[in-house]
């Protein structure tokens, strides 16, 4: 029988449940079956008016119709969708009770303009100050906007509709957000506070403004035609990241309880690192040293070394900045193995999922553990000489993987990491 | 089973260690404590009239954040935070220090920034008056959207922010959902450190009430305080809060490391509780309140409170209900003072907590209802309630160390 609790004597954490959703389709199946395949999910975006912008495309998610658009409604259905297949697959608790508590990480939520056009129409006149739309906001007309406009809502929605138990946490690292989201259930269960955790990311954010802010910070590729070619990590003519809409949801339990219930264990959280970088708003510190010691505070977790990972899930997000600086991470830790090590970016096919990217990503790792074959990064035709990494050019791999390192860093001097494997070590 | 024997520390004491406030009130512990025995009220019931807010009491923004490049790509909650931020780890004595700080872990409860009015107001009056292509919006976007706003807008970017200026660089978690969001915060920031996966913490929060698209939000549920000011109790015939500003951080650690290095407690931090209690029917809140009051750890029938209850209804009226099956302890609403300052209310309940106890008595009533009654003695233990105006209960226990 295998010890329940890890080498620094905590309860091991297992993943018994799974769901994604990205521009590429619902569920693991779809989604598996398009990105080993090599297929890019970005498209030109026609759910609002591209005149004027840098960039036009971008990972959306049409397939799940919201009218009129927020993207606070299409995160909570996408959180919805993806948080159902995981709580299926596990087959735990009952409907409507989940036996533990909820994190979700999900982008800072805001009225948006299609509400604010409308709070403006009532007015009913031409010329007005923004007093006046103060005024409009009162006396009932608009209570469903307050509910759907807080902070908290998404995660509201989701602990009444499965019944998750105390307060559901609501969180933001901003690019590293779904990371920190497994983290925070892998530690609770680790405290012993919880046998599960329902761990959710969703990310429903391309609308006009969330697309030009990041436009006006010269993040996004402007490599609009063909668009499914404009996510380009690792390349040397990449430009940027690509925006895009996706959820992933784990059921994390600890292996005790999973074992104790006879549930199907789809793979061990094994180590989560996270580590601030306080150099820039945006960019990361020239050394590297938040990204090495955010790899290597993983590892240790995990009670591994560099030599047991045999695959990483990269950040890879297609910034200039970004790829430079995971490599100088990477190489530090892993030596003269970075360049052996097959490391690949999930986002150069469903885009930079931004909030749900990390628990996007946790779950394709997951899948590769289980196939034992690596997807690809496409749109990789000019190697950039400065990145010498496998990155598994443009199809996809049969290989052994036993563990996987997932990478997450983002705005604000987030990083996280997570490690995954196939059997508690 | 198999048995694994491993050096596992815990279950730790924990201690608040560093406490920072700016506020409506003033800056710092000596111009806040002052205000509460003057019960000072600041308000301002004329630049947002006929909403009240509670203006932040000017501070020399410098001697926390002193590049005024990391001021200028702030907006004003980030910079009130910050300064907090600062604050508070003056108060612990760890500001400056490298290696505290660089493990130190952080969790902050926070909002979003504010937006560019001008920019909304110039867009939608332009659309009222029709005519606009397709492409109307992005264009006026792409050109007058400051590129560095979104930074200050952005939830995760208040930790950002104490990062770049303090230093701070363990860990950095924002949390979001209003007031139980700052409850979630030092509720989990107090397990990591009890479970001795963490030896020390920066936890808190920052609002700037002074905020039109704020108001905005609150009152699509019509829960701003309008026309005129009254003491929080005092509300039943008008409900609502007046929006606060400001930052409230605390230090906390594990007993061992902060006597390791020499600091001195303002108290004990001993429990932290979070619920989610469904509000369909009435009583609900009342009674989360209750079990939530059950677990805590009291001693006596001593206990004060401090409560961070907003104004809205029917939350307000059910923790009221809550707190008078307990009569004969001091209550003190800091909504009355400090207006609803959101994410940083539980914070502030807290630093004034710990604050109290170390200071050996509890600050005045400021209550014309007659709820809040005086305490002579000093307080060894008191509970800071968190109820949410929409969603969330909290409570936690901060004691005297003995």
């Amino acid at each position: 029988m295998a010890a329940p609790r890890d080498k620094l004597g905590r309860p091991i954490v297992v993943v018994t449940g799974m769901g994604v959703a990205t521009s590429l389709g619902a569920g693991k199946s779809d989604n598996w079956k398009k990105l080993t395949a090599g297929e890019s999910g970005i498209r030109t975006i026609t759910r609002f008016p591209i005149d004027g912008l840098k960039t036009t495309m971008a990972g959306t998610i049409d397939f799940v119709p919201i009218e009129p658009f927020s993207s606070t409604d299409l995160s909570e259905r996408l959180a919805d969708l993806v948080a159902e297949e995981a709580i299926a697959q596990a087959g735990i608790g009952s409907a409507g009770n989940f036996p533990g508590p909820l994190f979700l990480a999900n982008a800072p939520i805001e009225l948006e303009w299609p509400q604010r056009d409308e709070l403006a129409r009532t007015i009913g006149k031409a010329e007005f100050k923004y007093d006046d739309l103060l005024t409009a906001s009162g006396g009932g007309r608009f209570v469903p906007w307050h509910r759907r406009f807080l902070f908290g809502s998404i995660s509201d929605h989701l602990a009444e509709r499965f019944g998750t138990k105390g307060s559901p946490i609501s969180l933001s690292t901003a690019c590293a957000s779904g990371a920190t989201a497994i983290q925070l259930g892998v530690e609770a269960i680790r405290r012993g506070e919880t046998d599960a955790a329902l761990c959710v990311a969703t990310e429903g954010s391309v609308n006009p403004e969330a697309l030009i802010r990041f436009s006006l910070l010269s993040a996004l590729s402007t490599q609009n035609t063909p668009p499914q070619a404009a996510s380009k990590p690792f390349s040397k003519n990449r430009d940027g990241f690509v925006m895009a809409e996706g959820a992933g949801a784990l059921v994390l339990e600890s292996y005790e309880g999973a074992t104790a219930r006879g549930a199907k264990i789809l793979g061990v959280l094994a180590g989560c690192g996270e580590l601030t970088d306080s150099f820039h708003r945006t960019r990361s510190s020239p050394d590297g040293k938040p990204i090495i010691g955010c790899v290597r505070k993983a590892l240790a977790d995990a009670g591994m070394t560099p030599e047991q990972i045999d695959h990483i899930n990269a950040h890879g997000t297609a910034t200039p900045e970004n790829d430079k600086m995971e490599y100088l991470g990477i190489s530090t830790v892993f030596g003269e193995r970075a360049k052996e090590i097959p490391i690949s970016s999930n986002k150069s096919m469903v885009g930079h999922t931004i909030s749900a990217a990390g628990a996007v990503e946790a779950v394709f790792s997951l899948l590769t553990l289980e196939h034992q074959r690596i997807p690809p990064t496409i749109n990789y035709e000019i190697p950039d000489p400065a990145i010498p990494f496998d990155v598994v050019p443009n199809k996809a791999r049969d290989a052994k993987v036993t563990a996987v390192m997932s990478n997450s860093f983002g705005f604000g001097g987030q990083n996280a990491s997570l490690i995954l494997t196939r059997e508690p070590a | 089973m198999t048995e694994i024997k491993v050096a596992r520390r815990g279950p730790a004491e924990v201690w608040i260690t560093g406490i920072g406030l700016a506020t409506s009130l003033g800056e710092g512990l000596d111009a806040n404590w002052q205000g509460l025995q003057d019960r000072r009220v600041n308000v301002d019931e004329t630049n947002f009239a006929p909403y009240i807010v509670h203006p932040f009491a000017p501070v020399n923004f410098d001697t926390q954040i002193p590049k005024k490049g990391d001021q200028r790509q702030m907006e004003a909650w980030q910079r009130i935070g910050t300064y907090a931020a600062g604050l508070a780890l003056d108060s612990a004595g760890v500001k400056g220090n490298k290696e505290i700080l660089s493990r130190m872990d952080m969790i902050v409860a926070a909002g979003g920034g504010e937006r560019d009015l001008a920019v909304d107001e110039a867009i939608l009056t332009a659309q009222a008056k029709g005519n606009v292509p397709p492409g109307f919006l992005n264009e006026r976007l792409m050109n007058d959207l400051r590129p560095t706003l979104f930074l200050a807008q952005l939830s995760n970017l208040l930790a950002g922010n104490i990062a770049i200026v303090h230093g701070v660089t363990g860990t950095s978690r924002t949390f979001m959902g209003e007031e139980t969001a700052a409850v979630d915060a030092a509720r989990i920031a107090l397990a990591r450190i009890v479970d001795g996966e963490s030896d020390i913490a920066l936890i808190g929060g920052a609002q700037n009430g002074e905020r039109k698209d704020l108001l905005v939000l609150y009152e699509f549920g019509d829960f701003n305080l309008k026309n005129k000011f009254a003491p929080l109790w005092a509300r039943s015939e008008h409900p609502g809060f007046a929006l606060g500003s400001a930052g409230a951080f605390l230090v906390i650690e594990s007993k061992a490391h902060a006597e390791a290095r020499g600091a001195k407690p303002f108290a004990r931090l001993t429990q932290v509780l979070g619920d989610h209690a469904p509000r369909k029917q009435p009583g609900q809140i009342t009674r989360s309140l209750e079990a939530l009051w059950n677990k805590l750890k009291l001693t006596g029938d001593t206990a004060a409170v401090i409560t961070g209850a907003t104004g809205a209804e029917p939350a307000t009226a059910e923790e009221h209900a809550f707190l008078a099956s307990h009569p004969g302890r001091a209550i003190r609403a800091t909504g009355t003072m400090f207006g609803h300052t959101m994410e940083a209310q539980f914070p502030i309940g807290l630093a004034l907590a710990a604050l109290s106890i170390s200071r050996g008595e509890l600050f005045p009533a400021n209550d014309s209802s007659g709820f809040e009654i005086e305490m002579s003695a000093p307080p060894s233990q008191i509970v800071v309630i968190g109820t949410g105006h929409w969603r969330g209960e909290g409570m936690a226990l901060v004691e005297a160390i003995s």
